[in-house]
């Protein structure tokens, strides 16, 4: 088994806000990411495949054909929007970094399956170079 | 439905890298450099995974602060601008970056306010690291 990685940057802003909360335990909470006006990050989103390389090819996956389904499926909804007032499953989600992984992955997972190649293995999304949240799809425990 | 949040800090620290039961000859055959009888140092980056739930609420794993006060209180503070073989948990241990890593993974662990750690990872240098799931 083979795992394949694919890095991409977007960039984006969002807030923090529990609307069930009031302002005060929004503030205790979420401190600076609930300013209302937003605020913004480069993201790095790491996408990685699982499989065995195609006897023919040496691929797991083509990494031109990974490109351009992380551009359509992420890159053209997320990249330079604000994800909590442009980005559907953000309407009714907080976008923190654990549910953009989560998001992301929801996005990739149909496509990368449908391929019949490889199977997407693992999500990670980078907020700043210290800060990232990882998920492993429903199945994993 | 786990979900993995991390984070990585800084620590810079000293140490010596030199076991009592080995003679001087062993000792510099065995840790070369490291054996430097005055130590030297490196900037640590430790880096922390801890998986779990997202919360409903909070859209997270653990709350950063949280998480940034567990390891500051428990690690940065301990271990940050001082020298490693004179903390008491190297005493019977020679201060490797293993065996760091293995103290900061208990430390967090045992004291964690929410979800599971998952590994402890510690960059010594740009070109070596060492992690660690379980101690």
């Amino acid at each position: 088994m083979i795992f394949l990685t694919r890095r991409a940057t977007f960039s984006a802003s969002h807030y923090y806000w529990n609307p069930e909360w009031t302002e005060e335990k929004n503030r205790a909470v979420f401190g600076r990411c609930a300013n209302r006006n937003g605020h913004g990050h480069n993201y790095t989103l790491e996408v990685t495949v699982a499989g065995e390389p195609d006897a023919v090819t040496g691929f797991v996956v083509d990494l031109k054909w990974l490109k351009d389904v992380i551009e359509e499926r992420i890159m053209s909804a997320w990249d330079h929007r604000h994800l909590n007032l442009e980005v559907p499953e953000f309407a009714s989600t907080i976008p923190t970094t654990e549910n953009i992984a989560i998001a992301a992955w929801r996005r990739l997972e149909p496509a990368i399956a449908a391929a019949q190649g490889a199977r997407l293995s693992r999500i990670r999304v980078y907020e700043t170079p210290e800060i990232f949240a990882e998920y492993r799809g429903e199945a994993h425990p | 439905m786990t979900t993995y949040f991390g984070r990585r800090y800084t620590l810079s620290a000293s140490h010596r890298l030199h076991c009592d039961a080995l003679t001087p000859e062993q000792n510099g055959a065995v840790y070369g450099k490291c054996n430097n009888p005055h130590g030297h140092g490196h900037n640590y980056v430790i880096e922390v995974l801890v998986g779990g739930p997202v919360d409903r609420e909070t859209g997270m794993v653990i709350n950063l602060v949280d998480l940034d006060a567990i390891v500051r209180t428990q690690v940065l503070d301990r271990f940050d601008h001082t020298n490693l073989n004179l903390d008491p948990l190297f005493t019977t241990q020679v201060p490797t970056t293993e065996n760091l890593c293995r103290e900061v993974f208990r430390l967090v662990s045992d004291n964690l306010s929410a979800g599971k750690l998952e590994y402890v990872r510690v960059e010594e240098t740009e070109n070596n690291f060492f992690e660690c799931n379980n101690v």
